[in-house]
């Protein structure tokens, strides 16, 4: 499994990859693998407000469903709405398939965020692999 | 989503390797290490839904009775009526407690005339079997044996699963009708019990081998190799639970559980309360009156989602006036129907078809309809 160095994670599994005060969110391709096929996600509005470490969404597999946590408090930009028709692109390609865009409330969040090293030794310790 | 994780506490069927080398996902089935996912549930389950697919079920119970008593044990344990069963025959039935809610559902296989073998759930099995002891201690001539560690279990299931396990056996497969069993040669491994059961709603077959790992790899290795040109996939628990779901089956601690009756489950028909012919069992007067009092209250009915969202196990069910009035058992998209569907307990005056419900996802009503259960049925040929 792939988690690009430029990107920050949380332990909810969910990846940000900012540019200053601009941010693209998605989930990463170990929360996608767990999940499996993924059949639905519910997503917010643009011009929504979320807030770092709450839910804003969720994403639904055929066997479970999972709450998305925003990594950083901001407003939504944008939002993917291919994934209306086509949810499974999360399955295909979970680090390029962004879920909503971002601006950011203060840029300098995303240092308290893991490091790809970070989370792949976190992700290593939860499994117990 | 910590769902690969297991420990080595959790027991093993002999294809534990094999699933682990296949890199299926494994989860904590009812203490049991068991793969969830293969290759992708959409992609097993439609493989058993247009061609064949391929489980190891070993996780299953097998209790067996040997004796002159036997019958009369399987009588007075089980609701369904096992004196109607041939040499050869498997009967769908289940162990009561004596309100007429379940201990668990069952498969009665009939050996020989003295000889018959229960087939119980995974999660259940110690219960179900300290349930037997209690029920049949005392009983004459019927002796209990708990064969659940002696066989691997393998499920070939779908439309091509005859096809398939006609390539490894000299038994005549078609000579085997649905909810019957024989025995026979399969992969060079002699008496082989070969039954045409399953738990999909597909056709198929539960094959009974050794339970040694050697055995149960290369019989599974060759399956998958017979079934390759029918694109034959290794399937896990995620999909046979789709697949049951699809085809309205009950699952224990889901549909079927110690608080739910046989009336409320739509399992009625199972019961034989003709005391002339049938006679005695655990959980027949419950019935009997359940049925005398004018029936269940509650029922067990097929929810199809109206608008977006999944019903799962668990969410509460709402009255369109915002009366919550039942709970779904088990909720899921359904690969091949492509809608998401649900099974639900609701009062009997919410069961009509095509009655308008709302299922609370997370917070927010999304409207259901009651439709006919069950949701798939394989075409006849």
């Amino acid at each position: 499994m792939a988690y690009p160095a430029n990107y920050r994670y949380t332990k909810e599994h969910e990846w940000i990859a900012a540019d200053g005060s601009a941010g693209s969110v998605g989930i990463t391709d170990y929360a996608q693998d767990s999940l499996g096929d993924i059949v639905f996600v519910d997503l917010p509005k643009v011009g929504d407000a979320v807030e770092a470490g709450k839910t804003f969404g969720s994403v639904e597999s055929v066997k479970a469903v999972s709450d998305l946590f925003a990594p950083v408090s901001g407003t939504v930009t944008a939002v993917n709405d291919a994934l209306k028709d086509k949810p499974e692109l999360i399955n295909t390609d979970a680090n390029t398939t962004w879920l909503i865009k971002v601006s950011l409330t203060d840029a300098s969040q995303t240092n308290g965020l893991l490091t790809a090293a970070d989370y792949e030794k976190f992700i290593a310790e939860e499994t117990g692999h | 989503m910590s769902e690969s994780t297991a420990t080595s506490a959790l027991r093993k069927t002999a294809l534990n390797a094999v699933h682990r080398a296949a890199k299926s996902k494994m989860v904590d089935f009812g203490g049991w290490d068991m793969p969830v996912d293969c290759c992708g549930l959409i992609a097993e389950h439609m493989a058993v839904r247009t061609g064949v697919g391929v489980f190891d079920v070993s996780h299953m119970g097998d209790i067996q009775f040997r004796g002159p008593g036997s019958l009369a044990a399987v009588q007075k344990l089980c609701m369904n009526d096992a004196s109607k069963l041939q040499v050869g025959q498997a009967q769908y039935s289940a162990m009561l407690y004596p309100n007429g809610t379940f201990v668990d559902d069952v498969v009665v296989h009939k050996l020989s005339d003295n000889d018959y073998l229960i087939v119980i759930n995974a999660g259940t099995r110690e219960k179900d079997v300290a349930w037997v002891r209690g029920v049949i201690g005392g009983m004459p001539g019927v002796h209990m044996n708990d064969y659940s560690d002696f066989y691997t279990q393998i499920a070939i299931q779908g439309p091509k699963a005859a096809e398939t396990l006609q390539k490894l056996t000299s038994t005549d497969l078609s000579t085997i009708k649905n909810y019957w069993f024989t025995w026979g040669q399969v992969c060079g491994l002699h008496n082989v019990m070969i039954a045409r059961t399953g738990y999909t709603g597909e056709d198929g077959f539960e094959i009974y081998i050794p339970s040694d790992e050697t055995t149960s790899a290369r019989v599974w290795a060759e399956v998958l190799e017979a079934g390759k040109e029918f694109g034959i996939l290794a399937c896990g628990l995620g999909a046979r639970n789709t697949l049951r779901l699809e085809a309205g089956m009950a699952l224990y601690g889901h549909e079927i559980s110690d608080t739910i009756n046989v009336f409320e489950a739509g399992l009625g028909r199972y019961a034989k309360l003709d005391y002339e012919s049938k006679g005695d069992f655990v959980g027949r007067d419950a019935l009997v009156k359940i049925q005398a009092d004018g029936g269940p209250k509650r029922k067990l009915v097929g929810l199809e989602m109206v608008e977006r969202g999944i019903g799962r196990d668990g969410y509460p069910v709402f009255s369109l006036d915002g009366k919550r009035v039942g709970e779904i058992t088990s909720g899921s998209p359904s690969p091949f129907l492509k809608k998401n569907i649900a099974m639900a307990y609701v009062p009997v005056e919410f069961s009509a078809v095509d009655t308008e419900v709302a299922v609370e996802i997370r917070g927010q009503m999304v409207k259901a309809r009651v439709v006919p259960l069950p949701f798939y049925k394989r075409a006849k040929k």
